[in-house]
């Protein structure tokens, strides 16, 4: 991809993770969750990455980061290669980029009480006596807006909504500049969800933050991002400005996810195709296209040959063989 | 802590078997070695409260200064045995891996001996002293302890705040004392009662086989040996002396259950 003179903060290259996973029996298989991905995240921008479940959006945001190797690939961080570093230097750059998880339920130790998880970024840099630490968690309850009342109390003594809100304040102690947020939101009910979206957008504006915006809800995404990537199967598929995705869709599986919003004018014989078949089984996956299983504009090509992701122009990427020629109005 | 009546029934056996231990001088008007061939095998009575042994021995007196040596030991011995385990438990939960491959096999090795078995072994080379009979009774107790803590450890090590720790930049030791030990040592507690009954019998057993602590200190197991053979005849000095060492058991089998349930908030919450 051609990011000339824009200012990246980060560039993911080729990042590829496989497992191996123990069938019964005899043997073992190996799955590919994320497979030679590739993209870069602008200074101060939200990168929406949206994909149904299963399609390897939390592994990606884990081996972003290195707390999980990856098989192959690397993250450029500000110029620098984090699968390059030695352990000590990325503990220090890990104050930099932190992740929120997907399950709040299980990101908070439950021992643990809510000023003590609060101060433990702090504690783990050796940031200020335990004074000082006392008056910025208390700040940090404020920016997330969270009673300081409540310091002393245990996880399990939280809602969902004040978890996650704690989950950002931990992600806020060490003044990062890169957030992944994997799934911030899909735990919460609706209400509390426009919540945590809102309180998300007034820190990204004060803090200056850069965010990574993971969801399988593509309406959640879109109200978000400034820019959206479409993951299938391991791959990502499409990448473009919002305006641009939702104006001019070129891969069929972006089309899909987008006719399930409400308000698509999608023909219904379309629509029943899209749905009809099931993900193909990560353990054979498909030779060519991984989509071409459900694509209802499926040519013998595609189930041949493995598409690329190509510029199809002002940085709008689509891997499919026909992007471009194929009608996908959504009427939007 | 003391809303919890586990804790509560427990730690008050505990502490008058503590008490007992200390006081024992106080609490006794009998030497524990004196000898008295004319009253021998007397059952309770106002001047023996518990009874007389075959040597004429009074059975509290001997109770009451036996508390000293069992208690120090299996108190020391499980002691021993709860630090290295939960140590190598959590570092091989942790770590998985190579690490955990050996010390597993290490372990197996161990308890493919009884654990009495062990106890004399080390026993004998470490040569007869209170201070190695501490770690003769607690070595052999490790497994225990290592196999809960591992097992803990390594479903806990799979958390998402563990992950949640390193992003922010922990260390591994720094996960292991904070996150992983803290949701590990509440299940070891519970193995704890089973320790301290094994530590008590395994002191009882080297005593019978002579090889415990030196003559003529008494210790309960070593009372409950002797009076063993007369047993039918004479049945309060092992009946006494086996009631406090099943006190004891039960006092510790309480304070290890109030202890878990204490430690775990979701728990102490709902109870408060
Ligand atoms: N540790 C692991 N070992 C083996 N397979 C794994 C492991 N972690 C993830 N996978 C597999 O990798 C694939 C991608 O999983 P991942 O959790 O990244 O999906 P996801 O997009 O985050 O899904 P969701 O929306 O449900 O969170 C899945 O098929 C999953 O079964
Ligand atoms: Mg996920």
């Amino acid at each position: 991809m051609a990011d000339s003179g824009e200012d990246l903060l980060i560039r993911f290259e080729e990042l590829t993770k496989t497992f191996k996973v123990s069938s019964r029996g005899f043997g073992s298989e190996r799955i590919t969750a994320v497979d030679h991905v590739s993209f870069s995240i602008r200074r101060g921008e939200t990168f929406g990455l949206v994909g149904e479940s299963g399609c390897g959006k939390s592994t990606f945001s884990k081996i972003a980061l290195r707390l999980v190797e990856a098989t192959s690939g690397s993250v450029f961080y500000e110029g620098r290669d984090i699968y390059k570093m030695p352990f000590r230097q990325l503990r220090e750059i890990r104050r930099d980029m932190q992740v929120v998880f997907q399950d709040p339920y299980d990101s908070l130790n439950p021992r643990l009480t809510l000023e003590e998880l609060a101060a433990e970024p702090l504690r783990v840099h050796k940031q200020g006596g335990k004074a000082a630490r006392r008056e910025r968690v208390e700040s940090l309850f404020n920016d997330v807006g969270l009673p300081t009342s409540i310091m002393g109390r245990y996880p399990h003594q939280l809602s969902g909504g004040q978890r996650q809100r704690l989950c950002i304040a931990r992600t806020l102690a060490l003044s990062p500049k890169f957030i992944i947020l994997d799934e911030a939101v899909s735990a919460l009910d609706v209400s509390i969800q426009a919540q945590i979206l809102n309180l998300l957008q007034d820190l990204k504006k004060q803090f200056n933050l850069t965010y990574l915006f993971i969801s399988h809800n593509l309406s959640v995404v879109k109200f978000a991002s400034d820019r959206i990537g479409v993951m299938y199967f391991g791959r990502i598929i499409e990448i473009a400005e919002k305006r641009e995705l939702f104006s001019n869709v070129l891969h069929p599986y972006t089309y899909a996810l987008l006719s399930a919003i409400p308000g698509a004018g999608l023909e219904a014989e379309k629509r029943r195709a899209l749905m009809q078949a099931g993900a193909p089984s990560i353990f054979n996956a498909p030779k060519g296209c991984a989509f071409s299983s459900r694509c209802p504009w499926s040519k013998d090509m595609c189930g041949k040959e493995p598409p690329t992701l190509k510029d199809m122009g002002g940085g709008h990427c689509a891997a499919c063989h026909f992007a471009g020629e194929l009608e996908l109005n959504l009427g939007l | 802590m003391l809303k919890n009546k586990h804790i509560l029934a427990g730690g008050a056996i505990i502490a008058v078997m503590i008490f007992i231990a200390i006081a024992a001088p106080l609490l006794t008007s009998y030497d524990f070695s004196e000898l008295d061939f004319a009253s021998k095998n007397k059952p309770p009575a106002a001047d023996h409260v518990m009874g007389t042994d075959q040597y004429g021995r009074d059975v509290w007196s001997r109770i009451a200064y036996g508390a000293r040596v069992s208690l120090t030991v299996s108190l020391a011995a499980v002691l021993i045995a709860i630090v290295c385990g939960s140590f190598l438990g959590v570092v091989s939960g942790y770590l998985k891996g190579k690490f955990d491959f050996i010390m597993g096999r290490l372990i197996d090795i161990m308890m493919a001996f009884p654990a009495i078995l062990l106890s004399l072994i080390i026993g004998a080379a470490l040569g007869a002293s209170i201070r190695n009979m501490c770690f003769s009774i607690g070595i052999p107790l490790i497994p225990i302890f290592y196999r809960v803590a591992r097992g803990a450890a390594f479903s806990v090590a799979d958390r998402t705040f563990v992950m949640a720790s390193r992003s922010i930049g922990s260390s591994g030791v720094r996960i292991m004392i904070w996150h992983i030990l803290p949701n590990v040592l509440p299940q070891v507690f519970v193995v704890l009662s089973m320790g301290m009954g094994g530590s008590i019998l395994a002191e009882a057993s080297l005593g019978f086989l002579g090889l415990g602590i030196p003559q003529p200190t008494p210790s309960w197991g070593l009372i409950v040996n002797e009076g063993k053979a007369f047993m039918f005849t004479a049945p309060w000095t092992t009946a006494f002396s086996g009631l406090f060492i099943a006190l004891t058991i039960l006092g510790f089998n309480l304070l290890g259950d109030g202890l878990r349930d204490h430690l775990d908030p979701k728990l102490r919450t709902l109870s408060a």
